[in-house]
């Protein structure tokens, strides 16, 4: 496999081709931060809180490290003032949605977050896909999904699939970042019905 | 039925046999069969025709023929009597016999059914003399007017497929890629990249299956220029298609029709099975060795589809959205092929470079952007419709020349061009040449063409407000900047609009934008912010006339209007009284009327029905509304005159 050599908040590294600058970035022992990323399943890039800036000869943009590959030559900023002034704001856009939550008071404290301008909108769900992506990609599933477009967009499970393994699995309700799965669906999965009810339909 | 033709001289063969044809030498009578006139009846209009010649005796010597759409959708249905040439708008069942009797066999003109200048009243017969017309340049679209998009036929004698014909048998791939790189040509739907350079990238891209795809995913508010091509015209974007696909080396090709549109599907179809049927399509074209086949996708309605890696995906049968990765779909699309994703125009554009030449292509337009670009110019303008200019007219030619102004003689105010995606430039940059580079320079951007007019009733807070409220029901909602972007972005506009605008809005927008600008995953959401960006870079006082004064200076936001009767001016004659739904005006027999603004609903119902001779109800925005009277007040209006 061929490596290539880049340049990471002023360290260098070597990377086998193929791998991220996420990757390339943690091995260096830089703290990007994630909201959407896990090492088992496929990047998603959907929080874009581990955006860094790249500099390619003149030229600089912001891109997602989890997914974008490494280069030779690269130049990556993982803390430039662009990219803080990004996560601030994707922290209070965050915040706004699931406030007083463990994962993004901590990422809050790091970037001197105090709180939030946007109007509150609590529905605990940051859409990170985790709980989604590991059903399908870890246990092949696929009881929870996504319903919805834009600013509707949610999580719901299947109740088909969701009756017959979600009470004997749960695995998804750790990786939730906010805490809504476990908070919100411990035995029930659709507003009315419980996990129960499904059983008995299935019984029936 | 049509046999194959085996070489590019059977072609022209054919294409003589065509033109000998007894019937193509008649009289014609066209009428629009585009979408905007079947609306307003064109079958109808047609069946008409047909009727009513064959009474006339007629029946043989003048032909009817349904034809695409000609652009000037408002004024449909629109018929054209050939050769002279004669335009007739408006025209309904009712007029057909005296056009067949007065125009067919007295050759007299019908002045009602000509066009009218709105300014000057001055009536125009010919199509050509229209200023609607007169000042396009028509290359991509002209052809919609003669042909009807089910003849494969009509298009041959226009000289259709002999681009493809010359691409196959006199020229290389790589010269068709060199010609195509020369010209030039840049994509129609948006982004303005380069056709020559994605061209071959896709061809050096390692794979030996490559795909080529039509994108008529189009779904900017308002834009409906690729429709009408592709019901217009299907033939010419298929024949570029063909081109594309042997200059890239594809075989297999997808046209990716958005649902919404079922004439253009029904027309793209037709034209598949009948260019299969003369064999542009199949195996070993025109003899040449080169095999292409092509399917029709249909799209289910998400403007997010149009993005080139959600396309892509929608076509695997997948949700179309957009992919996060950073790699080009030219080197890695479809089931992570090599995929060229052209727009309908775009592909239309290459069978005239194939037969013209780069040089004459270069000929036209702008030092950065050559050939001419079809635009779908709406709103509030004299003459809408489908106009197709060469790159450079400026914004006042499309708009003073051929929409003739202004409705109702109103002040120009601003357009947004390029759709949910594009900006504001206001009146100071209306001499600006409407070109790629020229458009982004000012905040916005070409787009697929897309010229929204606004006068000075237009409140571009309100606008903004509309496109971000679009665009949060579109975005797909995988990115945080993106939907909780747009969704704070909703928010604060509407509390601006309704209000409730709050110090430091402004530049909670400004620091917003920035950010879903640097950080979304796809264009969609990196040009989400345009509309609030280059409204508040333009009309920042109106901005804060809302948050600061909460006042609408276009009067166009509810919450920040209300509507007073001058009682010096007031009658007393009833009209408001009776026709408030609200029953918020109050008064009486000569007893002047006053609204009860805590009762008012804003329907705007007194503004509109206060006979213009009075016009004693306004409406007001920022200003302290008298109170009312305290006790009833007789009217004193016109009396004085009458002493």
């Amino acid at each position: 496999m061929k490596t290539v050599t880049l340049e990471i908040d002023g360290k260098q590294v070597s990377m086998e081709e193929g791998k991220t600058l996420l990757d390339a970035a943690r091995s260096l022992g830089i703290d990007v931060p994630t909201l959407c990323h896990h090492e088992k399943l496929a990047p998603h890039g959907g929080c874009r809180m581990c955006s860094v800036e790249i500099t390619k000869g003149k030229r600089s943009r912001v891109v997602t490290s989890c997914v974008y590959p490494v280069e030779d030559g690269l130049v990556v900023k993982t803390e430039s003032p662009r990219i803080v002034k990004i996560r601030k704001m994707l922290i209070e856009l965050v915040m706004a949605c699931s406030p007083r939550t463990k994962a993004l008071e901590i990422l809050a404290e790091r970037y001197g977050v105090k709180g939030t301008r946007f109007k509150a909108d609590e529905n605990f769900c940051i859409l990170c896909g985790l709980c989604v992506r590991y059903c399908a990609e870890v246990k092949k599933a696929h009881a929870i999904g996504y319903a919805g477009r834009g600013v509707t967009r949610r999580i719901v499970f299947l109740p088909e699939v969701a009756s017959r393994m979600c009470m004997s699995c749960r695995e998804c309700f750790a990786l939730c970042p906010t805490a809504k799965l476990p908070r919100e669906t411990d035995g029930v999965c659709f507003d009315d019905l419980t996990i129960d009810d499904f059983v008995a339909q299935q019984n029936a | 039925m049509a046999a194959l033709l085996g070489s590019a001289s059977d072609l022209e063969r054919v294409r003589k046999q065509i033109l000998a044809e007894e019937n193509r030498n008649k009289p014609v009578v066209t009428v629009c069969c585009g979408t905007g006139c079947q609306a307003y009846g064109s079958q109808k209009v047609i069946q008409a025709f047909v009727n009513e010649m064959e009474r006339q005796g007629l029946a043989g010597k003048v032909l009817s023929r349904s034809t695409g759409c000609h652009g000037f959708c408002e004024r449909g249905v629109v018929v054209i009597l050939f050769p002279e040439e004669i335009c007739y708008l408006g025209v309904t069942p009712d007029d057909v016999p005296e056009i067949v009797s007065k125009t067919l066999v007295g050759k007299e003109v019908i002045e009602r059914l000509t066009y009218e200048d709105p300014g000057t009243g001055h009536r125009c017969a010919k199509e050509g003399e229209i200023p609607f017309y007169k000042h396009q340049s028509r290359l991509i679209f002209g052809n919609n007017r003669f042909i009807n998009p089910k003849s494969i036929d009509d298009y041959i004698a226009w000289g259709g497929y002999s681009g493809l014909a010359k691409a196959l048998t006199e020229m290389t791939p790589e010269q068709v890629l060199a010609e195509v790189k020369e010209a030039n040509l840049r994509g129609r739907g948006g982004g303005g990249f380069p056709a020559g350079i994605k061209w071959e990238t896709t061809r050096n891209a390692p794979g030996n299956t490559k795909y080529v795809i039509v994108n008529c995913d189009e779904g900017d508010p308002g834009a409906f220029m690729d429709r009408s091509l592709m019901e217009g015209n299907p033939h010419s974007v298929l024949e570029g298609l063909i081109i594309g696909a042997y200059a890239i080396g594809s075989h297999e090709g997808f046209i990716y029709v958005r649902q919404e549109y079922p004439l253009a599907t029904e027309n793209i179809f037709e034209a598949i099975a009948q260019a299969e049927a003369y064999g542009f399509l199949g195996k070993n074209i025109l003899g040449s060795g080169f095999d292409f086949t092509v399917k029709v996708h249909r799209g289910a309605g998400a403007f997010v589809s149009g993005e080139s890696s959600a396309l892509m995906t929608a076509i695997e049968g997948r949700v179309g959205e957009p992919r996060p990765k950073y790699i080009r779909t030219a080197v890695s699309g479809i089931w992570g092929r090599p995929s060229n994703l052209n727009n309908v125009e775009t592909w239309a554009n290459v069978p005239l470079i194939i037969n013209k030449g780069a040089e004459w292509f270069k000929s036209i337009g702008t030092e950065g952007s050559k050939g001419t670009k079809i635009f779908s110019l709406v709103g509030k303008v004299n003459n809408t419709g489908l106009v197709e200019v060469p790159m450079g007219a400026t914004l006042r030619q499309v708009i003073f020349d051929i929409g003739a102004g202004i409705l109702g003689g109103k002040k120009f105010k601003a357009v947004q061009t390029g759709g949910p995606s594009g900006g504001c430039i206001p009146e100071q940059f209306l001499d600006t040449p409407i070109d790629f580079d020229a458009l982004s320079k000012l905040g916005s951007m070409m787009g697929s063409g897309g010229l929204i007019i606004m006068d000075e009733d237009t409140c571009m807070v309100d606008v903004a407000r509309y496109f971000t409220s679009f665009l949060c029901e579109e975005s797909c909602g995988q990115c945080i900047p993106c939907r909780e972007g747009l969704r704070q972005m909703a928010t604060i506009l509407n509390r601006i609009t309704e209000g409730r605008g709050q110090e430091g809005d402004i530049e909670l927008l400004e620091e917003l934008s920035e950010v879903m600008t640097d950080a979304s995953l796809c264009a969609l959401g990196q040009t989400a912010a345009n509309p609030v960006l280059s409204t508040i870079k333009y009309f920042r006082n109106e901005y804060e006339a809302h948050v600061k004064e909460k006042r609408c200076p276009a009067k166009v936001c509810k919450a920040l209007v209300k509507y007073y009767i001058e009682p010096e001016k007031c009658t007393a004659c009833g009209l408001c009284l009776k026709n408030c739904p609200s029953g918020a005006v109050k008064g009486g027999k000569k007893i002047i009327h006053w609204i009860s603004q805590e009762e008012c609903t804003k329907c705007g119902v007194c503004f509109e029905v206060c006979p213009k001779r009075f016009t004693a109800v306004a409406k007001l925005s920022g200003e302290v509304i008298p109170l009312p009277p305290k006790e009833p007040m007789p009217v004193t209006a016109g009396k004085k005159g009458k002493a």
